[in-house]
């Protein structure tokens, strides 16, 4: 056993480093709620008092209710998307052996290597020549950028799933839709959760490619932040009212999912 | 399920067909567009080389990628460092260790670009009034030379993704066979010894995975870099992903802007296939 003292002082480094990695989190809310003025005064202690009037003018001006609706829905079809094409994908190239499919692995464990900034200039010329440059647009790139990683990890876990499955449903007079849709797909389900995480995050806090595809009016929530905060340059009590606001949603997702989050990573990580 | 099977085709019909049209097809669009003097909605000649030729006089983008290549070693050694040191610590037995490994990792889930807000804040603000009040002149203008915007970029990076690297070293951390740690002290090993001579061999293959994780994605970092420091002063903190934005669409120098890109291709996939020899070498090794 490790001596108590020395776990104690351990113990203690590690909470002041937690501090330090909070700080500025607590930065960002202490002074949302000050004046324009008391930020200047005070930027390190308590504010005199809490008013929400700077989150009241945040929150009219981001439009959040239209931002958050925004992103909630291109970030839930395409996850849904992805998850379902994908497990579909991974389970017809796991239970075909022949070299076509192996190729097809291949090319989809490839793609994972092209940056996006490398395709994003003819991606968005070719979808404007086609009148896609909208959110169906959108959520269809999404697919094809996020489809690779999760093909390769649906395929990786189809290993565990036993061939004498398919074969029994078979004999039952299910068809291959039928017996992936509900034999296969509900036993995938620990994966699908890991999928849907690194997806979720991914897709969540995307800016780039929204900003290229997206209009003022359809704008995500770093895309409206990004607005945002142009137009509030040196008004850091607005500023900082936004962004607590526009992380809000992120800080109670992770409260109620943070062990299937960090499993989730954990295992998008090392595959 | 066979090759000729109707279904094998349908069920890889939706995701073959995403991956071609967004991916695959505009890679060879783009390729060969990159000869021409293409403008994003047509091309009139062939040009060869010529993009190519240009790049090597564009000022702009050579010290983007000077400043890329710079960036990324620095902030690849202090994540690992950063990472590996998080990881022993909540791997120990105290008290607070999920707490603190839920703290860690929280700045990593939010965008970059918000993240980098949030940092302006700090470096611009509270880092010149603690600079005022401690007399401290180094902590003042920051973001406002290169060498603090560098620096900026690399403690936001940092503090961002060593929580992710942490959860990797952590996976393997746990992998040690507690008995290998309690036959070490039993033979008198001290913990710099222990760590040494069984954690650190036995943590090697992270270092692999996090290294060029980490090498990637600081090569790749567009959204930090726009919100933090938006490539100033005058775009000496601009990173390559920035710089090729900018030329394809504040420029419209569409043919270009995708020869930049190509190259940046051809460089994060050098960085990629060296990763997987050293992976399969490993693995012959072992």
């Amino acid at each position: 056993m490790e001596s108590k003292g020395k776990l104690y002082i351990v113990e203690i480094l590690g909470i002041l480093l937690g501090l330090l990695w909070l700080s500025p989190f607590y930065l960002m809310i202490v002074n949302a709620f000050k004046t324009k003025k008391e930020i200047f005064t005070d930027v390190l202690g308590l504010p005199e008092e809490f008013t929400s009037a700077n989150f009241v003018e945040a929150y009219i001006d981001l439009e959040f209710t239209n931002s958050l609706v925004n992103s909630v829905l291109i970030t839930v079809i395409s996850v849904a998307i992805i998850i379902f094409f994908s497990s579909m994908a991974g389970y017809a190239l796991a239970r075909n052996k022949s070299k076509l499919s192996g190729i097809f692995l291949l090319l989809f464990v490839s793609a994972m290597l092209i940056p996006f900034q490398s395709v994003m200039i003819p991606l968005v010329s070719l979808f404007g020549k086609v009148e896609m440059l909208n959110r169906a647009g959108l959520i269809f790139m999404y697919l094809g950028f996020g489809c690779s990683l999760s093909i390769f990890l649906y395929h990786g876990a189809m290993t565990g799933i036993s061939k004498t499955l398919d074969e029994a449903a078979k004999i039952d007079g299910a068809n291959k839709f039928q017996t992936f849709v509900h034999i296969i797909f509900p036993l995938l389900k620990p994966i699908s959760v890991t999928v849907g995480i690194l997806n979720v995050i991914w897709i969540w806090n995307d800016y780039l490619l929204p900003s290229l595809i997206l209009g003022e009016n359809n704008a995500t929530i770093p895309l409206k932040m990004f607005y945002f905060f142009g137009q509030y340059t040196k008004q850091w009590h607005l500023a900082l009212a936004g962004l607590t606001i526009a992380i809000i949603p992120v800080i109670v997702g992770y409260f109620f999912a943070q062990k299937q989050i960090i499993e989730g990573v954990s295992e998008g990580a090392v595959k | 399920m066979r090759n000729r099977d109707l279904s094998f085709w349908l069920f890889l019909a939706p995701v073959l067909l995403g991956l071609t049209l967004v991916v695959i097809v505009p890679l060879i669009y783009g390729t060969v567009y990159s000869f021409t003097d293409w403008n994003g909605l047509k091309a009139t000649k062939f040009l060869g080389f010529e993009n190519y030729l240009n790049l090597f006089h564009d000022k702009e983008f050579l010290d983007s990628i000077v400043f890329t290549v710079g960036f990324s070693i620095v902030s690849v050694v202090l994540l690992n460092i950063l990472g590996l040191g998080l990881a022993i610590l909540v791997t120990r037995k105290i008290k607070s260790n999920n707490f603190l490994r839920t703290i860690f990792f929280m700045p990593n889930l939010i965008g970059g670009l918000i993240l980098g807000f949030i940092w302006q804040f700090i470096f611009v603000s509270v880092f010149s009034d603690i600079g005022e009040a401690l007399k401290v002149d180094a902590l003042q203008g920051w973001l406002s030379t290169t060498s603090t915007g560098f620096w900026g970029l690399v403690i936001l990076t940092c503090w961002q993704m060593a929580g992710y690297i942490m959860i990797i070293y952590i996976a393997y951390l746990q992998n040690i066979p507690n008995e290998l740690i309690e036959a070490a002290k039993i033979d008198g090993a001290n913990s710099w010894q222990r760590f040494r001579n069984i954690t650190f061999p036995l943590v090697a293959p992270a270092f692999t995975v996090s290294m060029f994780l980490t090498l990637s994605s600081s090569f790749k970092i567009y959204d930090q870099n726009l919100s933090l420091t938006n490539g100033g002063p005058f775009e000496s903190t601009q990173m390559v992903a920035m710089e090729i934005v900018k030329t394809a669409f504040s420029a419209n120098e569409m043919a270009y802007g995708q020869a930049k890109a190509v190259v940046f291709f051809i460089i994060v996939s050098i960085i990629a296939l060296t990763q997987v020899y050293y992976n399969k070498k490993r693995e012959v090794d072992m």
